[in-house]
């Protein structure tokens, strides 16, 4: 039964990318089909950026320790759908059009904090197998705790793409906000108390 | 309150009452009532009963030498991917929550420095003009681009009925406010009635029309109905739909988008590729169906018709 658990996590979080070609291949994307892409993919970064934000303190609310096994999955995720972004952009969008592209990096700043939170992305992707946590010893914390850094940048992205609607980047960095207050050292110490109730 | 009448029915507006009477025979002897309505006029045929969206317009509709012969961009794209934040803020939110405007009956107020002020009924605004097909390109400030025919007539032709004075030197405009059917009006996205204008010269420019359709057939709610203002050398958001309310004034009048980002919309916001957004490049835009974008023309492709409005001033100050 375990066993099956994280095939079927695996598809579920692949599910919006079958939802999104699905969508491109049978014509219910919208007339302007490239940045309905764009906003999907852009959208499913930051799900699982949080998602995977929630893992550890749902852990120590729930004491659910299994969820924790899902964590790098989750965080390979975020990383997936932030690659299918980039490319958007970079394909569908701009179709290699570098010299667009390094203009828009340099002096567009919602794009220039999208494009470094995605590169800040990539040691974290590269560092996730076991063999590298093992390697990095505690430097492996120091450097996971950039996700931080990447959630705010990625927020930042979207809150300074929007014309007048913020309601959907403000939602986004609640929850964030939310995400990280979980984890203050007071915070933590209210959460834990219930399991150390039981004397042993 | 008091609802003034059009007071300014001229004789020459009237049809002769030999004519009136004589219709009955003419229907009888005419091959169908659409042949029969053609020979109304345009601005007759918006009569409520005849206003629903989808509507064919009678004829005779005129062609126009301001239409493009571009690749029209299809009527399904046009009516379900625009932006009309009264009805939400998404793309496909004007097409999907605009079924319950309700564009019928509708009144338009004109004010300001002119000589004939007062509230008329939108059939009464429209007479006596004939209806002329625009297919004009279409430049939203989110760098994508239509091709539409619309059907409209002319600013110039229905203001001048108002006789503005010489003091007005700008139009204002006003979107109806009615948040029980716009749901997008509930919330304070912009700060609502929606408010757009135009200086004068700008207003009377022979491009510059009110849109009463498009492809034909009575504008659908979701697109500005019953009318709406289209300046095709403007970013899309200056032409103003569902407006209930005309003003000349002597003063540079308060916008909608110019008041949410004073820096990044300004009063002018004529399309310029040269001028990027503060936070996005205006240089090349994605025709609407294309793959590939094209560059933005400098005033959206019309510099040899409006360019001379703007002679002698720095468009990168006047954004």
């Amino acid at each position: 039964m375990r066993k099956l658990i994280k095939p079927l996590v695996f598809c579920l979080c692949l599910s919006p990318f079958g939802i999104l070609i699905f969508n491109a291949l049978t014509g219910r994307l919208s007339a302007n089909p490239i940045k309905d892409i764009t906003h999907f993919t852009g959208d499913w970064t930051l799900y699982f950026l949080l998602i995977t934000l929630a893992v550890t303190p749902l852990r120590r609310l729930t004491g659910w320790t299994p969820v924790m096994r899902y964590r790098r999955m989750l965080g390979l995720f975020a990383f997936f759908y932030a690659c299918l972004h980039f490319l958007t952009y970079l394909v569908l969008d701009q179709f290699f059009d570098w010299h667009t592209i390094a203009g828009d990096v340099m002096k567009r700043p919602y794009i220039t904090v999208g494009f470094t939170a995605f590169l800040l992305l990539i040691p974290l992707a590269v560092t996730s197998t076991a063999r590298m946590k093992q390697k990095l010893g505690p430097r492996w914390r120091r450097l996971h705790r950039l996700v931080y850094v990447i959630g705010g940048l990625g927020i930042l992205h979207y809150l300074w793409l929007v014309k007048a609607d913020i309601r959907p980047p403000v939602i986004f960095g609640a929850v964030f906000i939310a995400l990280l207050i979980l984890r203050l050292p007071g915070v933590r110490m209210q959460q834990n108390r219930p399991m150390m109730r039981s004397p042993s | 309150m008091l609802i003034k009448n059009a007071p300014d029915i001229r004789p020459s507006e009237i049809t002769e009452p030999s004519l009136y009477f004589s219709r009955r025979r003419f229907l009888r002897s005419s091959v169908g009532a659409v042949v029969a309505a053609s020979t109304l006029g345009g601005a007759a045929l918006l009569r409520p009963e005849q206003a629903r969206a989808g509507t064919k317009l009678p004829g005779p509709i005129a062609q126009s030498p301001f239409s493009t012969d571009e690749d029209k961009t299809p009527y399904e794209d046009v009516t379900t991917y625009n932006n009309f934040y009264e009805f939400g803020t998404g793309k496909s939110d004007p097409s999907q929550n605009a079924g319950g405007f309700h564009p019928r009956p509708w009144s338009i107020s004109v004010a300001g420095e002119c000589n004939k002020p007062g509230t008329y009924d939108l059939e009464d605004f429209l007479k006596p003009q004939h209806l002329e097909d625009r297919i004009y390109r279409l430049r939203c400030v989110e760098a994508w681009s239509m091709v539409i025919p619309w059907v409209g007539i002319p600013l110039a032709n229905v203001l001048k009925r108002f006789e503005p004075s010489s003091h007005a030197k700008y139009l204002a405009m006003t979107t109806v406010y009615r948040p029980s059917e716009m749901p997008g009006q509930r919330r304070h996205v912009l700060d609502w009635p929606y408010t757009e204008g135009l200086r004068l010269d700008e207003a009377m420019h022979p491009l510059t029309i009110l849109a009463v359709g498009l492809y034909g057939e009575v504008l659908p709610n979701q697109n500005g109905a019953p009318l709406r203002l289209v300046v095709p050398w403007k970013y899309g958001f200056k032409s103003i739909k569902s407006i209930v309310k005309f003003e000349f004034t002597r003063e540079q009048p308060a916008t909608a988008w110019n008041k949410a980002a004073p820096g990044e919309y300004g009063f002018y916001s004529n399309v310029n590729p040269n001028v990027d957004h503060p936070r996005w490049s205006q240089a090349k835009e994605r025709r609407i169906g294309d793959f590939f974008k094209r560059k933005t023309l400098m005033f959206n492709g019309y510099a040899d018709q409006v360019a001379s409005l703007y002679s002698g001033m720095d468009l990168r100050k006047n954004f």
